[in-house]
């Protein structure tokens, strides 16, 4: 099993979802997260103050897929997602050792 | 069908029947002359009646509009501006001084402030509001009963201290607060109140006072002493901890947007109901302020985007603010294109105000209480000298009761010294009124949460209690 961790821009969440459902994944976990790679934050003036905010809203998806799945989830990902500038985000993948369902114990893929 | 149309033959008669007695007494001499008499008596003590319920309807709605300014308008004004941690505190001041002031007012400083005294303060005779009743006061108000002017005149003393707190925001402790209140609604808003409004208050333009300053709705009363108040304040606890090296933006401005809004809607309640009356003079102030307020707007915004290069929402409600508070003194003495004239010279002056003169001095005025009612209060009772009109409020008359000019653009050069006198009045009185009591407050109870609580936040450290507590959605 693999965990796909994917941070992307705000806006790009609704396309993603969409792509994803397309390719078959059927679960998902979204967090709304702040932070910066390369790209640098922006300024906002409130009364003539200037705030820099250099971290910046994102999401992060985690998805955890069974191993034949991941390429084509990853694909998906990265296409609906990007827009081509700086600040589109990151996909990290990495391995899982095991998953259990909370409902009756269930464990390995079959829980995905 | 006949029936209908007899009864409305019958119906019709009768209503004829005492005009004609009316037209026959009317006709006879002598006798029926006493009857007529009382009758007219009668008839003048029934416009007398209307009138008053016109005006007293308007004007406990106007009390009404103005409480509303502070809770919830200043409120959410204020408690948008401070960061999320300190949104309950900041939003109970003004509340609690809702509370302490009124119970106040009733007690002793209603007074100070509009009993009989001598030229700076009212004395002790309306204590716990005795003779103060339905019976109107002519030398305030006529029409109204003197409870009415109490009541409304109460509000604007609520809202004047609730005002300062936007300077202490975010580091003042609460028992603090209420000591420093309290005091200075007694040493500073009551004398103020009284030698503007009172009777023989030194400034008093209406009731002949010795240096007649024209304070409509409040500029020097209200606004100069909370504006330089609340720069006294700033100055004396210092700054925030960490301004202005750590970020403190407004943790929501879509709350102080709210509360701007809610602001100007009782705005009219303030100025229009400043008139006392609900005659053309509140008519003639309600428009001034509206278009003060809209002419700041345009003023503030259109500064900020030639410097800026974006108009903000933040902007256009500060400068929506900033023309309100500068038209106040203004209101009812200025027609509505010098009501613009006034908001356009506020919006762009505050928001160079707010903007660079307070990183310029570097202290931590947080919420602008200085930079908005004290600079802009001082602006409007300096333009009302320029800008009165007699065509709008004849004021000023000679002893034949001949109208004379009211401001500089009548000729009248000498009425901008008096504004000067009021103005600089409220800025001594506020300055020194301020520093004792401050004084008095450190020595006793300390003016400052300790660093600690601060960097907690005032919510849980003065109150036990979140503004948006994180797991209520559970």
């Amino acid at each position: 099993m693999t965990k796909v961790e994917a941070i992307i821009q705000v806006s790009k969440l609704d396309a993603v979802k969409d792509a994803l459902h397309e390719v078959g994944v059927e679960g998902m976990t979204v967090f709304e997260a702040r932070g910066h790679g390369r790209q640098k934050g922006h300024t906002e003036f409130y009364r003539g103050r200037e705030y820099t905010v250099d971290l910046i809203p994102k999401v992060k998806l985690e998805i955890v897929l069974a191993d034949e799945m991941v390429e084509k989830v990853v694909h998906a990902i990265a296409t609906a997602a990007r827009t081509g500038k700086i600040g589109d985000g990151k996909i990290f993948l990495s391995r899982i050792d095991e998953a259990i369902r909370i409902r009756n114990d269930e464990r390995g893929e079959n829980v995905l | 069908m006949r029936n209908s149309v007899t009864a409305l033959l019958v119906l019709g008669i009768a209503c004829l029947l005492p005009i004609g007695a009316w037209a026959q007494t009317s006709v006879t001499p002598g006798a029926g002359g006493d009857a007529q008499l009382a009758r007219i008596a009668k008839l003048e003590q029934a416009v007398a009646d209307a009138k008053s319920s016109g005006d007293n309807a308007w004007m406990l709605t106007c009390a009404a509009l103005v409480l509303m300014m502070t809770g919830p308008g200043l409120a959410l004004f204020y408690g948008g501006l401070v960061r999320k941690k300190n949104v309950l505190s900041t939003m109970m001041q003004s509340f609690a001084l809702m509370a302490i002031i009124t119970l106040l007012w009733g007690l002793v400083s209603y007074s100070l402030a509009f009993g009989p005294g001598n030229s700076f303060i009212g004395g002790l005779h309306n204590l716990f509001l005795r003779g103060v009743g339905g019976q109107p006061d002519p030398d305030y108000a006529a029409t109204i009963p003197l409870q009415t002017f109490m009541i409304y005149q109460l509000m604007f003393a609520i809202i004047t201290p609730a005002l300062i707190t936007g300077a202490f925001a975010e580091r003042m402790k609460f028992s603090a607060m209420v000591a420093f209140m309290i005091l200075w609604s007694i040493i500073v808003y009551s004398p103020m109140a009284h030698m503007v409004w009172g009777k023989g208050g030194l400034l008093n333009a209406s009731l002949g006072g010795r240096f007649p300053c024209l304070d409509f709705a409040g500029g020097t009363v209200v606004h100069v002493t909370s504006g330089v108040s609340a720069l006294v304040c700033a100055l004396y606890l210092g700054p925030r901890l960490g301004y202005p090296k750590q970020s403190m933006p407004p943790h929501s401005v879509v709350l102080s947007f709210i509360g701007a809004c809610l602001l100007w809607v009782g705005w009219f309640g303030f100025n229009a109901g400043s008139a006392l009356s609900a005659g053309t003079l509140a008519t003639s102030a309600f428009v001034a302020t509206h278009f003060g307020a809209a002419a700041a707007t345009v003023g503030w915004s259109v500064a900020e985007w030639w410097k800026r290069g974006k108009p903000s929402a933040l902007g256009a409600i500060s400068g929506a603010v900033a023309g309100l508070v500068a038209i106040t003194p203004a209101a009812g003495f200025v027609s509505p294109m010098s009501a613009v004239a006034i908001g356009l010279i506020a919006g762009v002056v505050c928001f160079l105000m707010v903007t660079k003169v307070k990183s310029i001095f570097g202290y931590d005025d947080s919420l602008d209480a200085f930079g908005v009612h004290g600079a802009g209060g001082t602006l409007g009772a300096l333009l009302t000298g320029i800008f009165a009109v007699s065509a709008v409020n004849p004021i000023f008359k000679d002893t034949q009761g001949n109208t004379l000019p009211s401001g500089l653009i009548e000729g009248n050069a000498h009425q901008l010294v008096n504004q000067l006198i009021g103005v600089a009045i409220a800025w001594i009185l506020a300055i020194v009124g301020t520093l004792v009591i401050l004084k008095l407050v450190d020595m006793t109870i300390g003016l400052r949460v300790s660093e600690d609580a601060e960097t907690q936040g005032l919510d849980l450290s003065e109150h036990g209690e979140e503004g948006y507590y994180w797991e209520s959605s559970a």
